[in-house]
């Protein structure tokens, strides 16, 4: 045997294959099938954890995923270790190395359980109540203290070394659980040609079946019934089974999110598997069969190790083949924990005594019990523990008080009844009733295309959990569409355990000093919750917030129904009127990676290239991110900086010829009959009179008057324009331009067709720009008065079909040839050989923003910033005074946007022409003013100009225009730099140059 | 992730469509005539109706063209969807002017 | 008051805690008063508080629909700071902060307001441009910012990626290290309890139904769910709410309601010393005094008034999470939840005199209104007490949509070129 604790698992001949693992340093040796909490058990380990705030040992509570103090840490290298795991989850593997947590220096010698002694000084919110003085202690002294003490497992420190994935489906029926009223519901509606998945958090499907002795389904004993129905839906084409699936969250419109666990339980995964899968489900219709948790007993010192629910043992005994104890005290307010304690006498522990808290008791389970030989104390409760790394004894009372019997014991369980997991139905909006019998809030009114089957429903007898089942899967089916094609029957034989319940704490009136545990984890007593009550906090999210009660890693699945029978009883108040905190995802804690993906590294946005960039990256050009694309900012050459390179490329374009890829800028093309009346109602500019052939720089505004984007804008035909836009404004561009057409102008004739992806543009700037370029293209006469500045021909370059642009954004003799993009590296590479005879040069974004800051042109989002108008940038130039309307005109005689005292678009030159201003520096007029200092304007682009061998900068100022000649103050930390205002075109101010 | 039903091309994910904001407000004929408050107004006011709203989405990411919802934004149920042009439903009509 | 102190707790704790007295009351509504506060968030009570602290109206009721503090204030991410680029608002974020400094001291209730610094991180170029610019003008301001090259990023927050492979690599940061966070739940709290020691009614569960005007057209009281109350003054402060109460009153605002949400990672030891957000690449986050990393997720696309969001947001903001820090991968969500956040145009909030004689509005916070909390509610408090804003929420008037002199802060600094 695997530990003296292991006994044969039910009725089922086995074969289980021993997996050796460590836990703390420690080795053990389990059993294949156990989780981490079976395996320890089954070699009498109980504790396993301490506390939040007491460190009080801590063992399993549950066997489930609502455990709140099994926590483990899990993972032999930090790459792959993952905190806070549940003991009652992990599934064991050879090699598995787990760890507790939050001790130190080890789990059975805990130096925070100091905190033990003063818990008497800690009540519930202490720390708002002191910590106060001096003012800077709470950040310097007491938070660092706290934060220590506070925290449960540690974080890995090494990035995680796996993997995850996303899927998303569809499907007709979804099935929320895999116990008795999902596996129903699964039957009837798969039954029929709707497509179902069935998802379950657990390893092995069955639910509360696997751990039922007693009752039986079609002849079979439950677990091997539910093995058969397994196989009989896994031979159905319609069906996907899903194991180790969490459905963590409900979001609108029947959308599911499921988290699966695909590699955690293996030794050895394979290389190509992820970790986890985040499904995101959308189904027609959906089932919850999410079954129910038992809910705890609050009795004083309820939370020694070895005290856990009555239906958990009865799932270690019978599902894992282990004995959590041999000498049992049983607590109970109903008749679940009698047949749990049959279980355990059955599998050779002894059953002590069964206290139960109801005055009379009878039926079924009592009556077998006592027929066994157990002693059965009605009206009865136990009223203290004794036992430090294990429980030893229970004190038994009257429920009203007396003298107590000391019962020794190294288990307690108990059971107060089951609370139905509403958790996704109420997440979806549906509306909870509170159930006086059950004591628990039940699924009511649904808003979306759901219904609860079976526990989570309120329903405990087994023959009506799957009858509601299978009602639920027939009804699920029929409503996506897919009549089933007929009906089945269960014959079901199990006695049933009733549904009495017990909310609150049973503790006398007597025993209010002592403290009986609501929250485990969290340390949160009936006393704390109580005295929260008692100082105002009566709403049950306040009680929760102020003692935070429910706020642990199992958000109150075992705590929340009795801190709320605490506060009603306590402010007499019914508890539906105290209220219920909201369900929110995730149903289970669940991993940070899954819902990241494959959303990482290059991955976690797409990166758009040209087809031009692998070129500039043999060249070995930087790269600089644009929205999402990659732009080549310079070409160093071998053993320059930045500085240098762009000083060289600005050189080489000023002198002779440069090169640029241009292609990331956004293009539309914009085609119809009212297309130039479109574009005068979309720019600021007139277009009725720009004659085909010819460009001109458009200015769009938003509809409040700020400038959005702007761009060159070519006229192919009284019918067609070309537009650019900005790189990042692309996108926003054609959606605002769309936004107009469709709702506001469905009257216009015109069509709007992204066309950015089609063009590679190449920009050739300088003096030798005609003569690189006149060699290669046909059909286009480039001379200055044949295709003069701002003009736009059709025809071939390289024998490829070009919109040839001349244009200039560097203020030299400049071309951008347009071609379609799957010819854009090979017409690139032709134009660079045809210019090497006159040193062509690749220059990247930061040359071109030189370049373009020495002629004063601005960049959007550069030189604007949202609260920029076209007078402001100084582009009242670009505004059709004449026009009755465009987007954005009206706000432009809004007061504020005609003030003179605006911010205007100046030229800068520092006094000393070798300092170069910081973009985003702030002017002044007075640098002594003391602080705060009244600013008037900023820094929007500042370089060191190589052409005019001095710094230059851009700049907005308050009444800028107006300044003309005035030096200004720039106050920097180490010191006031002075400049001087000037125009904002500093290089070729006549332009001689662009018309060449 | 809403489903949203595209009147041209069928019920789809949200993460295909764009919103509009609020439907059935006109851009004034002649902007250059209004006061500045309802110029503002235009620009600006919104009935952030709690309750059944009417607004614009666009298949941005599929056919491109915008259409209204209505939607009910205490439970983002989407009672109907409909195109540009048409109004909201009779009995969807009370929840504004 | 009851005075909070290390020694009255130690006193408790000898006698059971039994002495404790409830932290606000429960009363019953009076006919009247001379200011109604409608909602109990944060930004209200501190309203009250102030009114009756530093402007001697102490005659004064907060109605909640709810329970106190129960909307955006116990919903968010609990980030402080002021560095903001306009002097407009960098006015009244700063004025918050100092009020921040003092608060659990002048409240007698710990806040735990933690001064650990915010780091705004960089990722492309325009960023490096646009947090350079906010920090040359907060320098000028009078305000902490200071710019971080990546390695100072590293130092000042080890667990960052820095250098490593990131789609946007961290180019630097933007650091007000007098930013930092505080324990939302006892900022409503604190304000309650200070509030009601000086006379404020805290009034939960009643929710207004309606404003009621004179003839003349000033306002005169509120209707509520537990019966008409009268009223010299209302301010109302209702976050997302905001359009429905002033409907009540026919004042339309520029305002619209998205649903914001957040979530936290279950609790470990301490790891992440600061916050740290990021604009670009959208991730909020900082850890809790309990141990969870709290993280802020971005707004739907559509207005909703069901405090839940959609799993893309969620998905999206944990891609960021995990490109900053890998080894968070493996931690996992605890908790996720929505609020509902009142955005105006210009993503500034109105903190005003309305056209209606005798109502004042306090709204438009966005997503980052609780940082503003002492501000707002002292200068909202200023501006009800003498029915004139005050200098610092002077420019945060409905009318400056009207003019155009909005102060727009995203816009300058969110801009892609």
């Amino acid at each position: 045997m695997t530990g003296t604790y292991r006994v044969r698992r039910g009725d089922v001949a086995e074969s289980r294959n021993a997996v050796h693992f460590t836990f703390d340093g420690k080795s053990y040796q389990g059993l294949a099938g156990d989780t981490l909490a079976s395996a320890l058990i089954a070699n009498g380990v109980h504790l396993v954890g301490r506390s939040f705030k007491y460190h009080r040992p801590r063992g399993f509570v549950s066997a489930g995923s609502e455990e709140p103090n099994a926590l483990v840490g899990v993972g032999a290298t930090q790459s792959r270790y993952t905190p806070n795991l549940l003991a009652t989850q992990v599934e064991i593997y050879d090699g598995l190395v787990a760890e507790s947590q939050n001790r130190w220096p080890s789990l059975e010698t805990d130096a925070g359980f100091l905190n033990e002694y003063f818990s008497a000084f800690l009540p519930a919110g202490f720390y708002y109540k002191t910590f106060m003085w001096p003012r800077t202690a709470w950040k310097k002294l007491y938070e660092p203290v706290i934060r220590r003490m506070a925290g449960l497992g540690k974080a890995p420190a090494e990035p995680d070394a796996d993997r995850y994935t996303q899927v998303f489906a569809h499907c007709d029926v979804l099935i929320v659980g895999a116990g008795p009223a999902g596996l129903a519901a699964a039957l009837e509606a798969s039954n029929s040609d709707a497509t179902v998945i069935l998802c379950d958090e657990q390893a092995e499907m069955g639910g509360s079946l696997l751990s039922d002795r007693s009752a039986s389904i079609d002849g079979m004993q439950a677990a091997d019934w539910a093995r058969a129905a397994l196989d009989e839906l896994r031979k159905r084409p319609n069906v996907k089974l899903m194991s180790r699936t969490t459905a963590f969250g409900w979001y609108p419109h029947n959308f599911v999110g499921l988290n699966e666990r695909v590699t955690d339980h293996l030794s050895n995964p394979a290389t190509n598997q992820p970790r986890e899968r985040l499904w995101q489900v959308r189904a027609k219709e959906v089932v919850l069969a999410a079954g129910a948790i038992e809910r705890p007993l609050v009795f004083t010192d309820n939370d020694r190790p070895g005290i856990m629910l009555a239906g958990a043992a009865r799932t270690y005994v019978n599902r894992y083949g282990v004995v959590p104890g041999k000498q049992v005290v049983v607590f109970t307010a109903c008749d679940s924990a009698y047949r749990a304690a049959l279980d355990l006498k059955a599998a050779g522990a002894r059953i002590q005594v069964i206290v139960d808290l109801r005055k009379s008791v009878s039926g079924y389970w009592v009556d077998k019990a006592r027929a066994e030989g157990i002693k059965v104390r009605s009206d009865s409760i136990v009223r203290g523990t004794s036992g430090w790394l294990r429980v030893k004894s229970a004190q038994i009372s009257n429920a009203q008080g007396g003298d107590a019997e000391t019962v020794a014991c190294d288990l307690i369980l108990m059971s107060g009844g089951f609370t139905p997991s509403v958790h996704l139905f109420s997440q979806s909006r549906g509306k909870l009733s509170y159930s006086e019998e059950l004591r628990a809030y039940v699924p009511g009114e649904s808003v979306e295309r759901e219904r609860s089957v079976g526990a989570c429903k309120g329903l405990f007898a087994l023959e009506s959990v799957i009858e509601s089942g299978a009602k639920g899967g027939r009804d699920a089916a029929a409503k996506a569409g897919f009549p089933p094609h007929g009906e089945r029957s269960y014959a079901v034989s199990a006695q049933s355990v009733g549904a009495d319940a017990f909310i609150g704490s049973v503790m006398t009136d007597h025993q209010a000093e002592k403290r009986a545990w609501v929250d485990f984890q969290n340390d949160v007593t009936a006393k704390d919750v109580r005295l929260a009550t008692r100082e105002g906090f009566r709403s049950i999210e306040h009680v929760k917030r102020y003692t935070t009660t429910g706020m642990a890693t199992d958000q109150g699945k075992l705590s929340n129904m009795n801190a709320l029978g605490v506060v009603s009883k306590q402010i007499d108040v019914a508890v539906p009127k105290v209220g219920l905190t909201t369900f929110r995802p995730p149903y289970t804690p669940t991993t940070f990676g899954s819902f990241a993906g494959q959303s990482r590294g290059d991955l976690f946005d797409p990166v758009r290239k040209t087809s031009i960039h692998a070129w500039a990256e043999a060249q070995g050009a930087r790269f600089e991110d644009v929205g999402v694309w990659k732009r080549a900012w310079y070409f160093p050459q071998v053993g320059e900086d930045m500085h240098a390179a762009v000083a060289r490329e600005c050189k080489a374009t000023r002198e002779s010829v440069g090169i640029f890829d241009a292609s990331t800028l956004g293009k539309i093309e914009i085609v119809g009959k009212d297309a130039a009346e479109f574009m005068n109602r979309m720019y600021t500019n007139a277009w009725t009179k720009l004659e085909p052939g010819r460009l001109r720089y458009g200015v769009m505004l938003r509809e409040d008057g700020f400038i959005m984007d702007d761009g060159v804008v070519g006229r192919m035909a009284t019918d067609r324009f070309h537009v650019t836009t900005t790189t990042g404004g692309a996108a926003r561009v054609l959606s605002m331009m769309e936004d107009y057409l469709q709702t506001e102008w469905p009257d216009l004739e015109v069509w709007l067709t992204s066309t950015t992806e089609q063009w590679s543009v190449i920009a050739l700037q300088g003096p030798n720009a005609r003569k690189v370029l006149e060699p290669l293209v046909d059909g286009i006469d480039l001379s200055a008065d044949a295709m003069p500045h701002m003009s736009v021909r059709e025809g071939r370059i390289c024998g490829v079909p070009t919109r040839l642009f001349r244009v200039s954004f560097t203020g030299e003799l400049g071309f951008e040839v347009n071609v379609p993009a799957g010819y854009g590296r090979a017409v690139w590479e032709a134009i660079f050989a045809a210019g090497k005879p006159y040193g062509i040069t690749p220059y990247g974004t930061e040359t071109m923003h030189v370049l373009r800051a020495e002629k004063g042109y601005i960049i959007v989002g550069q030189e604007t910033d949202g609260t920029v108008t076209p007078d402001d940038a100084g582009l009242g130039w670009a505004v059709g005074k004449a026009k009755r309307d465009f987007v954005g005109k009206r706000s432009l005689s809004r007061p504020a946007l005609v003030r003179e005292d605006r911010k205007q678009l100046v030229g800068l030159l520092t006094t000393d022409p070798k300092v170069v201003l910081e973009e985003g520096a702030q002017i002044v007029l007075d640098p002594t003013h003391p602080i705060p200092v009244p600013m008037i304007g900023h820094i929007t682009s500042s370089y060191w100009s190589a052409t005019l061998n001095r710094s230059i900068a851009l700049a907005l100022v308050r009444g800028g225009r107006s300044r003309m000649g005035e030096e200004l103050s720039i106050p920097m930390p180490d010191g006031v730099i002075k400049a001087k205002v000037v125009d904002s075109i500093l290089f070729d101010p006549k332009g001689e140059r662009l018309n060449a | 992730m809403l489903l949203i039903n595209c009147p041209y091309c069928g019920p789809r994910p949200e993460a295909e469509f764009a919103n509009g904001g609020q439907a059935h407000i006109a851009r004034p004929a002649d902007p250059m005539s209004l006061t500045d408050d309802e110029w503002a107004a235009y620009l600006y006011m919104r009935d952030n109706t709690k309750g059944l709203h009417h607004e614009r989405w666009r298949h941005a990411n599929g056919c491109g063209r915008f259409f209204n919802a209505s939607r009910d934004t205490t439970t983002d149920v989407i009672k109907r969807t409909y195109r540009m042009g048409e109004r909201p439903e009779a009995e969807h009509q009370g929840a504004k002017p | 008051m009851q005075k909070f102190s290390a020694l009255s707790l130690l006193r408790a704790g000898l006698t059971g805690h039994a002495g404790w007295q409830r932290q606000w009351r429960s009363p019953e509504p009076k006919s009247g008063y001379d200011v109604i506060i409608v909602g109990g968030g944060g930004h209200g009570l501190a309203t009250a508080y102030y009114l009756a602290s530093r402007y001697g109206v102490k005659n004064v009721a907060v109605l909640e629909k709810g329970w106190i503090g129960g909307g955006n204030t116990g919903r968010n991410t609990t980030i402080i700071r002021s560095n903001y680029l306009f002097d407009e608002s960098a006015g009244i974020y700063e004025h918050a902060l100092k009020l921040w400094e003092g608060l659990s001291q002048e409240l007698n209730y710990n806040v735990m307001y933690s001064p650990r610094g915010v780091l705004m991180l960089a990722h492309n170029i325009h960023d490096v441009q646009s947090f350079k610019r906010h920090v040359h003008a907060n320098r000028l301001n009078g305000i902490d910012n200071e710019w971080l090259s990546p390695e100072e990023c590293k130092e000042f927050c080890p667990p960052l990626n820095v250098g490593g492979s990131m789609r946007y690599p961290i180019l630097g940061g933007a650091l007000q290290r007098r930013g930092g966070t505080a324990r939302h739940d006892a900022v409503a709290w604190g304000y309650a309890r200070a509030a009601d020691a000086l006379g404020v009614d805290i009034i939960e569960n009643c929710e207004v139904t309606g404003i009621r005007r004179a003839p003349t057209g000033e306002v005169v009281g509120v209707d509520t769910t537990r019966g008409s109350i009268n009223a010299k003054r209302i301010g109302v402060v209702a976050a997302g709410n905001t359009s429905t109460v002033m409907n009540m009153a026919g004042v339309r605002l520029p305002l619209e309601s998205f649903p914001l949400q957040a979530l936290v990672s279950e609790p470990v030891k301490p790891i992440f010393p600061c916050v740290v957000m990021s604009n670009t690449i959208h991730a909020y986050i900082s850890q809790s005094d309990k141990g969870e990393m709290v993280i802020g997720a971005g707004t739907d696309v559509y207005t909703s008034y069901t405090q839940r969001g959609g799993l893309h947001i969620v998905n999206h903001t944990l891609d960021a999470i995990c490109e900053l820090v890998p080894a968070f991968r493996r931690l996992r969500m605890l908790r996720n939840w929505g609020g509902i956040v009142d955005v105006t145009p210009d993503r500034s909030p109105i903190v005003a005199k309305t056209p209606v004689s005798g109502l004042y509005v306090n709204c438009g916070w966005g997503t980052g209104g609780f940082k503003a909390t002492p501000g707002s509610g002292e200068v909202f408090a200023s501006t009800i007490a003498k029915d004139e804003p005050n200098k610092i929420n002077a420019p945060f008037t409905i009318e400056r949509f009207r003019d155009g002199a909005v102060i727009d802060e995203a816009a300058a600094a969110a801009v892609a070129h």
